[in-house]
Formats: C-alpha cells, sequence, structure tokens
C-alpha cells in the first residue's frame, strides 16, 4: 500500500507537536501571570467618578477622619458610603457654586442618590467584614493604601484570594496597634515582626484559613 | 397531561405488597409502597443516584455537537477566569434613615393573618427590603415560630405575577379615576340608604377595618356586609351555638392535659392557634433521665393528618362514623344523647372513655373545624363533663369581629343578586367566584350585579369578573391589625412601601363611606387614639408596634352554661360500607388556592404523600385495588351533577373507600406558577357538603397523568441489604414508653452495630467550637416549616414540576416519611434529613478539586467558587442529602425576586453542588460579634434558620465541646444515634428516637 504522507511531513509534525508543548507551557505560566497583571485586578489604575472627589485633599490637606464619611467602618460589613447629605454639611457652605459639585446638588435636591463607581469590588460569592479587621488591629492603609495620597482613589492591592491569605496566615506581619488603624500615614515600624507577635497575642487574633470564613 | 407514563413511575403489583406486608412478623419499618414490592424497577430507580436520564442534556445533541462543545469548553475552561469583573455601582442614601446600618439587618414586629387569625411574625429587613420572616417570641399564637405558611408569604411580596396597577375593565387605570366613579356611585346610594350596596370580605379580625365597616354600615343602614371564606369555621360556631346556645370561642391549653383526643382536627398544621398548641402539646412529650410523663395522644380522623402521624392510638373512621362515635363516647361517659352503639370498634372507644375518665380535669377534646356542628357541640359537652373546663379547656367571646354562619352570608348575597336587589358589591380578597360552592352558581348570578370592585393580591378569576380591580398591599406593605387565636392584637406595619400602585382595603372602605382618601396609618392611628386614648397614645403605640402585640387585648376568660340538649341521630350515618365517600380538605401547601402561584409552596412535598406541584385522587391501597386503578391513572369524579379528573394516588393509612381531594388546585388565572396546576376540587364541591359526602362516583378514563412526587428521591439506599434492613440499620427507632423505662439505652443497643471508631488517620481534635446538632423525633410533627425557612434563609431556587420529576429538586433539607407495621393504619414517623456534618464525611475525599473540605468547628463545608460540577460528593454520599444545580435555577433577572435574596448567603449559579452549611453566615456574624467582645461565643447567639421557625423546638444547635450546652446535654443523653453511624461517618447531626405512650389495654389488644 502506498504511504499517504510524504517522508517530509515528518519534519512538519515534530514541529507541531514542539510547537505545541511549547503553547501548553506558555499558556499554563502566562495565564496566571496575565489574570494577576493590572489589565485584569485594576490595581493602580485611577477609576473615574462622578465627582473628582479627591481624598488626598480631604484627608491629607483637610485632614478629616475616614469615620467621618465611612462611619460604619467599625460596626458593620460595609465601611458605608457618605449620604448626600453628609457632603452638604459642609457644601452647602463651602464652594457652594462649584461647577464640579452640581451632581452632589442635584443630588440633594432631587432626592436621586450619587452613582459611584465601586473601586474595591470582591466577587459576589466572597464575604468581607471591615468591623472585625479594623478590632484586630489592621488598619484601613493596609488594604487600602495610601488613599490620603490618592487624588483619585485606586485599587492598591489585587484583593485575590492569595492576598487575602497573605495576611490570614501571618497576621504579625500586617496587624498594628488598634489606636492606629485610621491613621492614613501609618508605616511599618522595623520591629514590626516583634510588635506584632506582641499585638496577636494580646488582640487574640486567630484568623481562620476555613473556607467558610468568607465564602458563605 | 399525557398518554405516556412518566419514566419515573414505578408499577404496584397490590397482591404482593400485601403478602409482603402481611408475612412479616414483629415491628418494620418501610418508607413507601414501591419499597415493600422492591420490584425491579424500583432497584434500578433506587441505584441511580439521580433517577434516569436525570443528568442528560435536554434537547437532542449528537455526536459531532457534543465533541465541539467539549472541545471549546475545555479550551475556554481557564479563559473563564480571566475575565474581568464587570464594574459595579454604590448608590449612597441622600438622607441616611435613622438607625439604618448597611450590612446588618433590622427586625420589625408585625403579624401575618391565615383565615382572619394572626401570627406574630419579626421580619428582618436589609436596608429596607424584608428578605426573611421569624416568629414574634412574645406573640401568644407564635411563640417565635412559624409556619410554612407564613415562611412562604414572603414570596408573595416579591411575586412578579402580582397584580401591579388599578384596572377598569382589563385596562389600567388609576385610583383617583376610580375613586371618583366610586363617589358618584355611592351619591347614588346614598339617596337609598345603600340599599344596593354589598361588601364581601374574608374572616375580619381587625378591629379597626371592622370598625369602619360598621361605620360604613351606619351611614348606609341597608347595605349589607357578607363574609366567606372556603376553608371556614361554620361548624364550629354552629356547634358552641348548640352547645351553650350562643357563640364562644374555645381556647386549649395542650401544656395541661395528659390525655388528648383529636376528632378529626389536624390541630398541629391549622386553625387558629395552632403553632402554641404544637408548642404546648410536644412540651408534653419530651423526656428526661428522671422525668419520663408522656401525655397520651388519641386520634379519630378520616384523612391521614399531620396531628394523625403524631398519634398513640389512631382510629381512621369515616367521615360519617365520626358522629356516631362521639355520640357514642359521649354516652359512655354520661351524657344523655341519641346514640347507637358502635360494634365494630367498641373496645377502642371503651378503652378511650376509662381513659378518659381516669384523667378527670387533665383530659382534652378537640374537634376538627371540618367536623359537623353536632361532633363540636358533644365535644363542649364532653369536656364540660370530664371537668376540663378552666384546666385544658377555657372559653372567651369569640374572636371574629363579627362572626357570621359564612355559608348562609354567601347564599344570602346570592340570592339577593339572583333577585336584581345589588347595584354594587366590593370583594375585598377572598376569590369566590374560583371557591364558592359549586351549587350556588355565584359567577352566574354576580353578572347581575351592575359595578363590580374586587381588591386583591393578584388579578385571579373573580378580577376577571369584575369592572374594576384594586391591587391589594401586601401585609408586609401596609398599616393594618388584627387578632390571634385568643384575641391579642398585633398591629401590623409596613416594611417596605407598596412595591406597586396598591391600596389597603382601610383606604377602600374609606372612599366606599364617601370620604376623602386618607392613608392607612393615619386610619389605623386613629382608631388606635380612640383605644389608647389621647394623653397615653403615643408611648402605647409605639410599645405596641415594638412588642408586636398591643398589651392587655387577649379576650377575658368566661363561662358558658352548657344546655345538653342535642339532636336525634339521624338514619344517615349508618352508609353502606361499599359506597364510595369523598373527602374536601384544604391542601396542606397551597391552603385555598391564595398560595398557588407560590412556587415555594408548590415545590414543598406535602406532609405525608411528599406529593408536589398537584393535588390528587388519594386512596388506599385496598380502595384502589378493589376499583383496578393505579397510580396516576387519570380518573373521572361525579358528585353531585359535577365532575371533574384528578389522578390517584395511593396514600398508606388512609381509609378504605373513600377519597381525599385537596382543595385550592386547578386556578386559571393565578399567575404563571400556578395556572392550570392540579385539579380544581371546588369545581364539584357543593353547599350542601362542604367536606365529605357519600354520593361519589367514580369512572376510569384511560389517560394516565405524572405526578412529581419526592418520596423516592435521595432515599438512603437500604435495598442491597435483607429485608429488615431499614430496622437493623435502625434509621427509625421508637420505642413505648414502657420498654424505655425499662431499658433506656434501647436506642443505642439492640440490634444496632456499634459505631465504629477506627480509623487510618488520628482523631482530630476539634478545639474550639465544635458545631452540633440534634433533631428530637418526639417533637417534629413534620410540618415542613424547617423547610420553607431553609428555603427562605439560605436563597434555595424552585426548579418545577419537570424537574421535581427527575429529582432534581434543591431544598436542604428532606423530611423522610418512614411507616411502620400495618398498610390500613400505620404508624408514621417524620425524619427531617439535611447534612451531617459527618467528621469523616465520605463526600470530601472524593472531590477532584478540593470543594468540599472540613473547617476547623468540625463544619462540612461547601465552597461553591470551586466546584466544578462532578457529582462524586452526591454519589458518595451515604445521606443523599447534596443537591446540584444542573441547570441556572437561580433567578438572576427578574427585577422584583432579587429583592428577595439573603444578602448573606451566596446565589448558586449553574453547575454547583450546595447543600446544608448549618446556615454559616449566621455562625460567622455570631463569631464576628464575639470575637469584637473578646470573648467565645455564648450559647443561643447561633440560631440556625430551621431551628429558629420550628414550632414544637424539636431541632437544637449549638457547641457540642461546650458540656453545658443543651445539645451537649442532648448528646449525652440514651435516646440519642446517629444515622448509619456504623459507617463511621461520624454525623455531627443525631437523632433522639421517638417514644410513644399507647394504652396497655389497647396495646395487648393489637
Amino acid at each position: 500500500m502506498a504511504q499517504i504522507f510524504h517522508r517530509n511531513t515528518n519534519i512538519i509534525s515534530k514541529i507541531s507537536i514542539l510547537v505545541g508543548l511549547l503553547i501548553s507551557v506558555l499558556t499554563v505560566w502566562l495565564l496566571p501571570e496575565f489574570n494577576r497583571s493590572s489589565y485584569i485586578t485594576q490595581t493602580g489604575i485611577p477609576r473615574e467618578q462622578p465627582i473628582p472627589f479627591s481624598h488626598k485633599h480631604h484627608v491629607n490637606e483637610l485632614g478629616i477622619d475616614c469615620r467621618y464619611c465611612h462611619t460604619d467602618a467599625e460596626k458593620s460589613s460595609f465601611a458605608g458610603m457618605p449620604s448626600t447629605h453628609t457632603c452638604m454639611t459642609c457644601h452647602s457652605q463651602i464652594q457652594v457654586d462649584s461647577p464640579v459639585l452640581k451632581p452632589v446638588r442635584t443630588s440633594y435636591k432631587t432626592g436621586y442618590s450619587l452613582e459611584w463607581l465601586r473601586v474595591h469590588d470582591l466577587p459576589d460569592f466572597v464575604y468581607f467584614n471591615h468591623s472585625i479587621h479594623l478590632h484586630k488591629g489592621i488598619g484601613c492603609v493596609t488594604c487600602h493604601g495610601r488613599v490620603d495620597q490618592m487624588p483619585v482613589v485606586w485599587k492598591e492591592h489585587s484583593l485575590d484570594m492569595e492576598w487575602c491569605l497573605d495576611c490570614h496566615r501571618q497576621p504579625e506581619l500586617f496587624i498594628q496597634p488598634r489606636e492606629s488603624v485610621f491613621n492614613s500615614a501609618w508605616q511599618t515600624p522595623e520591629n514590626q515582626l516583634e510588635l506584632g507577635q506582641k499585638l496577636v497575642n494580646e488582640y487574640n487574633v486567630n484568623p481562620s484559613l476555613d473556607c467558610n470564613i468568607c465564602h458563605q | 397531561m399525557t398518554k405516556k407514563k412518566s419514566s419515573q413511575t414505578i408499577p404496584l403489583d397490590l397482591s404482593t405488597i400485601r403478602d409482603l406486608l402481611h408475612s412479616k412478623q414483629g415491628p418494620d419499618y418501610w418508607r413507601s409502597l414501591e419499597e415493600i414490592a422492591n420490584t425491579e424497577e424500583f432497584q434500578q430507580f433506587l441505584h441511580h443516584e439521580f433517577p434516569s436520564q436525570a443528568s442528560q442534556l435536554r434537547g437532542s445533541v449528537n455526536r459531532r455537537k457534543f465533541l465541539t462543545l467539549m472541545g471549546a469548553s475545555l479550551s475556554l475552561a481557564g479563559v473563564g477566569a480571566c475575565t474581568r469583573q464587570p464594574d459595579e455601582k454604590i448608590l449612597p442614601y441622600v438622607e441616611t434613615p435613622e438607625e439604618i446600618i448597611p450590612g446588618k439587618p433590622l427586625f420589625f414586629a408585625s403579624a401575618f393573618t391565615l383565615g382572619g387569625f394572626a401570627t406574630g411574625i419579626l421580619a428582618e429587613s436589609h436596608m429596607g427590603r424584608p428578605i426573611k420572616i421569624e416568629g414574634n417570641p412574645t406573640h401568644p399564637a407564635s411563640l417565635g415560630a412559624t409556619d410554612a405558611l407564613t415562611q412562604a408569604s414572603l414570596l408573595n411580596l416579591y411575586d412578579p405575577d402580582r397584580a401591579q396597577f388599578i384596572t377598569q375593565t382589563g385596562k389600567p387605570s388609576i385610583w383617583d379615576t376610580f375613586s371618583q366613579t366610586l363617589q358618584d356611585e355611592v351619591a347614588i346610594q346614598k339617596t337609598k340608604q345603600g340599599a344596593g350596596m354589598r361588601i364581601l370580605t374574608q374572616t375580619i379580625t381587625s378591629p379597626t377595618l371592622s370598625n369602619q365597616i360598621k361605620e360604613f354600615l351606619d351611614l348606609f343602614p341597608k347595605a349589607k356586609w357578607h363574609q366567606y371564606e372556603p376553608i371556614g369555621r361554620d361548624n364550629v360556631h354552629e356547634g358552641s351555638q348548640m352547645a351553650f346556645g350562643k357563640l364562644a370561642a374555645t381556647q386549649y391549653r395542650f401544656d395541661q392535659a395528659d390525655i388528648v383526643l383529636a376528632i378529626g382536627s389536624d390541630f398541629l398544621t391549622f386553625g387558629p392557634g395552632h403553632l402554641r398548641y404544637a408548642r404546648d402539646f410536644t412540651s408534653r412529650r419530651r423526656v428526661d433521665h428522671e422525668q419520663a410523663d408522656l401525655n397520651r395522644l388519641y386520634v379519630v380522623e378520616s384523612t391521614p393528618s399531620n396531628t394523625g402521624a403524631m398519634a398513640d392510638h389512631r382510629l381512621p373512621l369515616r367521615p360519617r362514623e365520626i358522629e356516631s362515635f362521639t355520640r357514642f363516647l359521649a354516652h359512655l361517659l354520661g351524657i344523655a344523647v341519641d346514640f347507637s352503639p358502635i360494634e365494630k370498634h367498641k373496645n377502642w372507644i371503651i378503652e378511650l372513655a376509662q381513659d378518659l375518665k381516669k384523667h378527670q380535669g387533665t383530659s382534652l377534646i378537640i374537634p376538627g373545624e371540618q367536623q359537623s356542628p353536632i361532633v363540636h357541640g358533644l365535644a363542649h359537652a364532653i369536656n364540660h363533663k370530664l371537668g376540663n373546663i378552666n384546666q385544658t379547656v377555657s372559653h372567651t367571646e369569640p374572636v371574629e369581629s363579627h362572626p357570621v354562619n359564612q355559608l348562609d352570608s354567601l347564599q344570602e348575597l346570592i340570592e339577593d343578586m339572583k333577585n336584581g336587589q345589588v347595584d354594587m358589591i366590593t370583594i375585598i380578597e377572598g376569590n369566590p367566584v374560583f371557591d364558592s360552592p359549586v351549587d350556588l352558581e355565584f359567577s352566574k348570578y354576580f353578572s347581575n350585579v351592575r359595578q363590580r370592585i374586587h381588591m386583591s393580591l393578584y388579578a385571579d378569576e373573580t378580577a376577571d369578573l369584575c369592572h374594576w380591580h384594586i391591587p391589594a398591599t401586601h401585609y408586609l406593605e401596609t398599616w393594618s391589625d388584627a387578632r390571634a387565636y385568643d384575641g391579642t392584637v398585633s398591629l401590623i406595619q409596613p416594611l417596605i412601601a407598596p412595591l406597586y400602585d396598591n391600596k389597603s382595603p382601610h383606604e377602600l372602605i374609606q372612599i366606599l363611606q364617601g370620604k376623602e382618601h386618607r392613608s392607612n396609618y393615619s386610619i389605623i392611628r386613629d382608631h388606635w387614639k380612640s383605644v389608647f386614648g389621647q394623653k397615653e397614645f403615643e408611648k402605647s403605640w409605639q410599645q405596641s408596634l415594638h412588642d408586636g402585640i398591643v398589651q392587655g387585648t387577649a379576650l377575658p376568660q368566661k363561662q358558658f352554661t352548657l344546655q345538653n340538649k342535642f339532636p336525634p341521630q339521624t338514619a344517615a350515618t349508618n352508609s353502606s360500607q361499599k359506597q364510595l365517600e369523598i373527602i374536601f380538605r384544604p391542601d396542606p401547601t397551597i391552603y385555598d388556592g391564595r398560595f398557588a402561584n407560590n412556587a415555594w409552596l408548590q415545590e414543598l412535598p406535602k406532609p405525608l404523600t411528599k406529593l408536589t406541584w398537584d393535588n390528587a385522587a388519594l386512596m388506599s391501597l385496598a380502595t384502589a385495588e378493589r376499583l383496578g386503578l393505579t397510580n396516576e391513572e387519570l380518573i373521572a369524579l361525579h358528585h353531585e351533577g359535577q365532575s371533574m379528573k384528578a389522578p390517584v394516588w395511593i396514600m398508606a393509612g388512609h381509609l378504605d373507600d373513600s377519597i381525599t381531594l385537596h382543595l385550592g388546585y386547578g386556578r386559571t388565572r393565578a399567575g404563571q406558577v400556578g395556572n392550570n396546576r392540579g385539579f380544581n376540587a371546588y369545581s364539584i364541591r357543593t353547599s350542601k357538603k362542604l367536606w365529605d359526602s357519600t354520593t361519589l362516583e367514580i369512572q376510569k378514563t384511560g389517560d394516565q397523568y405524572p405526578l412529581a412526587n419526592t418520596q423516592h428521591h435521595h432515599l438512603v439506599d437500604l435495598t442491597s441489604y435483607d429485608r429488615k434492613a431499614i430496622e437493623e440499620r435502625g434509621l427509625i427507632r421508637s420505642a413505648t414508653l414502657e420498654e424505655y423505662l425499662e431499658n433506656p439505652h434501647f436506642a443505642q443497643e439492640a440490634d444496632h452495630p456499634p459505631s465504629p471508631e477506627d480509623s487510618l488517620y488520628p482523631p482530630h481534635q476539634y478545639e474550639g467550637h465544635a458545631w452540633g446538632m440534634v433533631i428530637n423525633q418526639n417533637a417534629c410533627t413534620g410540618c415542613n416549616a424547617c423547610v420553607m425557612a431553609c428555603q427562605s434563609e439560605n436563597n434555595i431556587p424552585v426548579v418545577g414540576k419537570e424537574e421535581v420529576k427527575k429529582g432534581r429538586e434543591m431544598h436542604w433539607i428532606r423530611i423522610d416519611r418512614h411507616y411502620k407495621g400495618d398498610l390500613n393504619n400505620p404508624e408514621t414517623h417524620h425524619q427531617p434529613v439535611l447534612c451531617m456534618h459527618c467528621e469523616n464525611a465520605p463526600c470530601e475525599p472524593v472531590c477532584p478539586v478540593g470543594a468540599t473540605v472540613h473547617s476547623e468547628e468540625g463544619l462540612n463545608q461547601m465552597v461553591y467558587n470551586r466546584c466544578v460540577g462532578t457529582r462524586y460528593c452526591s454519589n458518595n454520599c451515604p445521606y443523599k442529602v447534596r443537591r446540584f444545580n444542573f441547570t441556572l435555577y437561580s433567578e438572576f433577572e427578574t427585577p422584583s425576586l432579587k429583592l428577595l435574596q439573603n444578602p448573606d448567603v451566596t446565589v448558586r449559579s449553574r453547575g454547583v453542588m450546595e447543600k446544608c452549611t448549618y446556615c454559616v453566615q449566621r455562625i460567622n456574624a455570631a463569631r464576628i460579634e464575639a470575637k469584637k467582645e473578646n470573648r467565645k461565643i455564648e450559647e443561643g447567639e447561633i440560631v440556625t434558620a430551621c431551628q429558629q421557625v420550628c414550632p414544637t423546638q424539636a431541632i437544637v444547635f449549638g457547641d457540642i465541646n461546650d458540656p453545658s450546652s443543651q445539645v451537649s446535654k442532648m448528646k449525652s443523653n440514651p435516646l440519642n444515634y446517629g444515622l448509619l453511624a456504623e459507617l463511621n461517618t461520624r454525623p455531627r447531626t443525631t437523632y433522639w428516637a421517638k417514644l410513644r405512650n399507647p394504652n396497655i389495654e389497647l396495646e395487648t389488644e393489637k
């Protein structure tokens, strides 16, 4: 019986196998890399909001505490977003005619909410609770970065599960005294490990690694 | 309707079943007739983890297409994870309402009414949307529990099929147009003193509404107010009329009763105060190491009920025989009444009478609402004779604001309509076109009325024949009030503004009075201002809203004098044996049909039959055999010149020669869920014979109608063992009180192999909390409330009849039904089965992706985001408690249904396994609060949804590492046993063996 394929095709098939292997290896390596890239996680990308609200101005320059607006962070899972009324407590007196603040005034007048874009958005099957983290000495800055330096907010960390677990496995590397959790300028001290170890014991920190802690 | 037999139907060889049952000796448990027959078809059905073809793709997929799809999904499998999350918006409040903390629920006290009677609730609200209903612990009719209907009533609020706008002859209109039209109409009537005006309502206990209607009747003295409810309490009223010469309400105190006789009464399931009664009743069925003082329940009934299933002695009697029985019993107890001795069950009745005599003042006789007036009258007499009054039974004035004989009331209305005396009728709630007795021809004479107005939640059959339809507010959207079984008033407060253009009855009556429109808030407040008095008003109002009850409104006890004049027995009570009888009963899930469009209740397996989505003609095996019928065979039922069709369903324990039909099915304008489901029993129900009749004839049609029955779904597979398997493996363990006192350890000894302790691994030490559960089968009445509460709490989807037939229902709790003994009158046991959270969980090692793993607190966790849907876990689960999302069952699209979801629980997508989590969201919430305060979680801080709802507190959850916790104490009791513990699964959910307290005299005779 005559051969169906010419002898030359051998080389083609060999190259195909090699290229195939290469592609598989690349894919296995590239996919997770791609998944961690800021294209997917949107870390470091300032997001456009209906009002170019500057945390840098309000927190750093005016010295407003996080909890003035994010009132429920210590009480609830959700840190809370300021009502239009909260904005208007100052802006009914200050910059009353600023065109930038028009949406705030409109909202206040019409009763319709401002529509902010969610920057730190966990998947719907993940449940995060702000209050317990603050109570156990995890500061705002640990997850949200130097918000006081951000003219427009971006995501500092990926909020991926591996990132969450880094801290749940070794809380002593990230924990800080309860008194300073709202300090936006908090910096990890030289003796973090020592301090962390002490605080972990003192606050009885025992973060669970059970799935159901976050996936409920 | 199809002629094709469903793949699921298992043929029943009736004579074989009988032979097998008779040949058995000693006690033996069985779960269904099919199981006894143990045919090859049954074996096959059982051995498929899901019924055959359940896992096949719907629609035609050929090999080529299958390969294409598989290839594509393989290459896309990884890429799927690389999608960027879609952007989400945050919409903060403009003005934050007081007390709301986003992420934390608020609870408001309110009340749910059924048949006019209120059950106090606490509704859980997340940022203004109610997502769960709990019982109100301070409310006398709730004591913290609710029933399945109350749980499911939440779904009605968000039902997209609810009437959404006012319609005039089917066209959308607005309230102002309507009220203008009505004002004109009312002005005309004013000149005639309202002679042409009629109001038809259901039973009303609302003080404000009845006051408004009475005001209306003062303004229009010739107008009339009628009341009709298809599941009415006329016989109760007639009975007290007969006994006392006046109307009286009766309240029972089951916690005081040693002997309870229920005459055709399903007091654990329906009726005013049934939740309270269930709690009180089971409070006397608990045993401790020392104290073993059980009450004893005798039940006489015609159709098996959950109360009958709890009985220590159950006597099935034909409906006609129940009157003779009561007469005979009254005679035996020394009451002068016309009677004829019953030969058939003479000994049973004599022993019962003896037992009652021995318990003067601590016995209790409760007749069912469907029993004839004479039975009620005699029950009063017996309770008086036995000195039970003010001990276990007490009387008050009627709770209903305006108690009438509702059938007479409806007949009077129809007579007036017939004679053209009605110009204008306003129907508030209720659906008389669908559910009034067929011989009264309501709809025929209804069209004589010039102006027909209907207000209800849905644009139903009655709305279809009305000029105006006003969408009513759901009770979670409105202000109102209502009375509980003992008269206690609850204020009903809204949790959410009306979703659509809904109005309340209060607003409608206001317009009918010819007055300006007022909000129902001001109407209710004004009424209570007159009650509380101006000075104290604000304080009392706030207090009542907070508590959910208005203090001091329970009706005072009153003494009624017995008249002892009972009509003589008529000959009709001795009907010939072979004459077929029909029995009408409220449906255990959709009640009188008002819940027909509630998918949760439609899919809820009915307590004893395990049918879903349909009703059926229930009959005994012997009757089916005699008539040559088998399951799912469609028959025609002829009664009083009317006929209907219904499929046959054979029910163990059913009375011979009678057929039970549940009311409420066969709706045509219920909505997309309820339309054309089941068969309309109202179509053959006549005013003379509302509850039972002997003039039934049936005929075969030769057609089949497949039913979705869940009895064989997720069944623990025991057929690989011998016939005594269930007994030996001890799924159900029970004993009589005497046997228990002799050997308290019976549940852990006897035939049951001890749990092995062998393991290749060292035992895991649970250091912190270790969650566990005990289910007390002594208290479980099989009421289904836990199934509904779980569905509501955990965002469990409904799948529809076709999917149920494939065994794909998603309930995390199923209530297994077990029978013991005689086919005609078996002992019935209910066993709620949920995830056992085994310490050696068989599901865990077989998962290839680690989607089900153990937590440090001993929970068997299900991680949805890891699950790839191999279903190996479900295959390996001996308890069959895992549920798989074969397709996208969860609701992601309908806007109103999105509001229903519990925000603390993930909504599962397709291809994901799920199961009971022990309400881990509640555990986590409690843990966070405890950790914030740097303490351990305390006993009672975590209450699972099923535990919270349970009317009889049969479910106990807690920390088994804490020796002082209730669950630990229960686990150390000798009654405690684990299901299939010999498999070394070490289940965290265990059961308490069931104890019965039979009368020795009757037991030995058996």
